[in-house]
């Protein structure tokens, strides 16, 4: 049966399938570099599209910042290069706003869901969990190719006349669902909506195929219980992407309705510029709704993996089990229920029935309890470690740093008393950039230096490894802690000139300040770009099959390993992936058998 | 070395996907819940098509599983006449299921006259996008099954196909008892 299905689908993905082993496909460069069916070819391809995208939003926000810093000052090289959106060296309001919404879109689904689930959940799930490849491959090069369809839609959207769609990332209704309400608001909206629709397909077949994988395609051995916790995370991530991303395609087709098809399902009683709109009946509340139960999963979406990779790398660099693998796993689980029960806490000034913001509140403060526990997982597993101190294992620990530092904030948010004088200031900024932003980005850096020598078989430079963490550290830390006082003092987010605020001019020169470091931030991930390209051809060659002695199967491959990943059979797995420091060895391989000195785990 | 499979990957793909299509339709069912209980909202009457096309689906699903049946015994011409009937049957509610909205609009009820009517049509629509779907993969089976150059054995597609067809089946009855019971 196994050969019938291979030949139907072009692709082996039956492990127990001798014949597979030696054999070799006949590789073009179209089918190795460009449509790959090779997991590890296209969690490059995410990788590397992400990066671009995250230089992109990078940009943007250094762009924007310039704003905010230097709100008198002129600068003739912004018009150059922004032609009519920047006149007079000035960011127009407009395009101001397009910016701010286009960094938020970018960075949370394009780099940090894409580029960093997309990567991870490509890249570690086959190879961790002993498979040769993933439950589809087919579907997998899709998701991939959706994606690339997406960022050209969204792309393109930067260049057309009237600017991207400038509503926010959340691009609420009315503002969002009108083409007269605002010139972000026409073509642009349309093309984010589309793009977005495109980028749901594409998480929806990388996630399933995740899923699918993750419990059907486990080599021999491989409990549940003995998984990983990247794969853990990983696999919470999916279900939690493949059950909120539907509900946000729906909100997403009706708002493509009222803008295009003049139905009324957001919208009502409207009057634009002293002109009436015809739309009766509808509901912008109901959007948030729809949005936000996509909105909150995709927190966790963004934020799982990196906790997730931080576990594994904090443990392999600490020479330590993780301590509290099974409440590690219990908390990740508790997150991923959670994460649905939460969304309203980002409506509570909306009108929301006070009670009903109460059960909210509840709720939203639970995930205090496992995050908690996380966190003390973290600090005891490094609690009398034999650290090495690794650049990903820096941002690994810098990971649980911003983590603890943006949690804390998130208890003052998660009150909706609190909420009526925080919504909508530098505070959210600040604290959604600092744990989400900010810390899954260290997730994501830890895991590029982590499995950097198994993606290239090659290293990443140390130096500018440890350069490019201690700028971003230190810089985000100056960047957004800052924010928090701008916060509690009121400063309003989104706003494009503080000029007529009286109370907010004393934030000037911490305004500056803040803009100064973001463009030294950002100059410091231009040095991580280089880093990365440079030593894709020119690093230092990775010489032994397992460079930082861990225990996981991706370091029982072969340096550079080849389609099917294994050259013989698939290792057979013995134990759990933590075993460090036990009966006096360093650490002991997942399929190392079990001997009979050892005491039982 | 055996790897675990107790359900062949491309069935679970497809049975994780159904999940998030149903996350889809709860999400737009339960929009429509709240939007009903605001003001404004219009009652309206399904098309008397729909119980005939929901007919033509229920027994169309019948035909598949019969076509499962006959491919799993090898019965050729047997399997080849029922999912060539699934297939008629599929085209034909996908026609019904147009001609009852185009009924719909030449009694008033019009997409941008009343949320409760859009929602029906968008509800109704996406049933159709995802039921137009599926005929499409029935008439991949169907050309397969005509074909003398490709010879498969493998009943994967097959009963993926079935699973498939029975879940748009099954949604549609939900969706119709949905737009029924709460109008």
């Amino acid at each position: 049966m196994s050969s019938v299905a291979a030949t139907i689908d072009g692709a082996d993905i039956h492990a127990g399938h001798d014949a597979h082993q030696e054999h070799h496909h006949h590789e073009t460069f179209v089918s190795k570099y460009v449509f790959s069916q090779d997991h590890k070819m296209i969690a490059k391809q995410f990788l590397i599209t992400g990066m671009i995208w995250a230089f992109i939003g990078g940009l943007f926000s250094v762009l924007f910042r310039i704003q905010l810093g230097y709100p008198d000052a002129t600068f003739p090289w912004l018009q150059d290069i922004l032609g009519h959106w920047a006149e007079g060296g000035k960011l127009k309001p407009e395009f101001y706003y397009a910016m701010v919404t286009m960094h938020g879109t970018i960075l949370v689904f394009f780099v940090l869901t894409a580029g960093l689930s997309g990567t991870f959940a490509n890249f570690l799930i086959p190879l961790q969990i002993g498979a040769r490849d993933m439950a589809s491959p087919m579907l997998n090069m899709l998701s991939y190719w959706f994606f690339f369809l997406a960022s050209i839609v969204m792309f393109s959207s930067l260049f057309v006349q009237t600017g991207p769609a400038s509503g926010g990332w959340t691009i609420y209704p009315p503002l969002s669902a009108l083409h007269e309400a605002s010139s972000g608001s026409k073509i642009g909206m349309d093309l984010w909506l589309v793009s977005m629709a495109l980028f749901i397909i594409s998480s929806l077949l990388g996630g399933l195929n995740y899923i699918t994988t993750i419990l059907n395609l486990r080599t021999k051995g491989m409990s549940m219980t003995r998984l990983p916790l990247t794969i853990w995370s990983l696999f919470f991530t999916a279900v939690l992407g493949v059950l909120s991303f539907p509900v946000l395609l729906s909100g997403a087709i009706l708002l493509l309705f009222d803008r295009n098809l003049g139905t009324s399902f957001y919208l009502s009683d409207i009057v634009i510029a002293g002109k009436i709109m015809p739309n009766e009946g509808g509901s912008p509340i109901l959007f948030q709704h729809l949005f936000w139960f996509l909105g909150h999963p995709e927190v966790y979406i963004i934020l799982l993996p990196a906790m997730g990779m931080s576990s594994e790398i904090i443990s392999v660099n600490s020479r330590k089990p993780i301590f509290g693998y099974m409440a590690m796993v219990a908390s990740l689980f508790s997150i991923a229920i959670l994460a649905f029960l939460v969304w309203a806490h980002h409506m509570f000034v909306t009108g929301l029935n006070p009670f009903l913001g109460s059960i909210f509140v509840l709720l939203t403060l639970l995930i205090a309890v496992p995050s908690a526990i996380k966190v003390f997982n973290w600090l005891t597993t490094l609690w009398r470690g034999n650290i090495r101190f690794t650049p990903a294992m820096l941002f690994a620990i810098g990971f649980v740093s911003l983590f603890i530092s943006g949690g804390l904030t998130g208890i003052f948010l998660g009150n909706s008393a609190l909420d009526i004088h925080l919504h909508d200031t530098y505070f959210v900024v600040a604290h959604f950039h600092i744990v989400m932003g900010v810390a899954s980005f260290f997730g994501m850096f830890a895991g590029v230096y982590h499995w950097y020598p198994k993606m290239y078989g090659r290293f990443l430079n140390n130096t500018l490894g440890y350069i490019h963490f201690w700028v971003t550290i230190i810089g985000a830390y100056l960047i957004f802690w800052p924010m928090h006082y701008e916060g509690l003092a009121g400063m309003p987010r989104r706003y494009y000139d503080f000029a007529n605020w009286e109370s907010f001019n004393m934030f000037g020169g911490l305004n500056e300040f803040i803009s100064t470091v973001a463009l030294v931030v950002f100059v410091a991930q231009i040095l991580f770009v280089i880093n990365f390209f440079y030593s894709i051809w020119r690093g230092r060659k990775v010489t032994t099959q397992n460079p930082w002695g861990a225990n996981t199967l991706e370091w029982t491959t072969p340096i550079r390993p080849g389609h099917g990943n294994w050259p013989g059979e698939i290792p057979e797995v013995h134990r759990w992936a933590y075993d460090y420091a036990k009966d006096g060895n360093e650490f002991i391989p997942q399929n190392v058998p079990v001997g009979e000195d050892e005491s039982k785990h | 070395m055996e790897q675990r499979k107790k359900i062949h990957p491309y069935k679970f793909n497809l049975w994780v996907a159904m999940g998030s299509m149903v996350m889809m339709f709860a999400g737009l069912t339960s929009a429509y819940v709240v939007k009903r209980n605001q003001p404004n909202w219009q009652v309206f009457e399904l098309p008397h098509l729909f119980w005939y096309s929901t007919a033509v689906i229920l027994i169309s699903s019948v035909t598949m599983h019969l076509a499962l049946r006959a491919f799993k015994k090898t019965q050729k011409s047997k399997y080849r006449t029922l999912i060539s009937v699934t297939f008629l049957l599929g085209v034909l509610f996908v026609v019904c299921q147009f001609i009852g909205f185009y009924q719909l609009q030449q009694k008033g009820v019009t997409m941008q006259k009343n949320v409760s009517y859009s929602f029906l049509y968008v509800i109704a629509g996406l049933h159709v996008i995802h039921l137009i779907g599926g005929v499409i993969a029935l008439l991949v089976l169907f050309i397969k099954a005509f074909s003398k150059k490709v010879k498969t054995y493998d009943p994967v597609p097959v009963e993926v196909m079935a699973t498939y067809w029975h879940f748009v089946d099954f949604l549609w009855i939900y969706l119709l008892l949905f737009l029924m019971a709460i109008r």
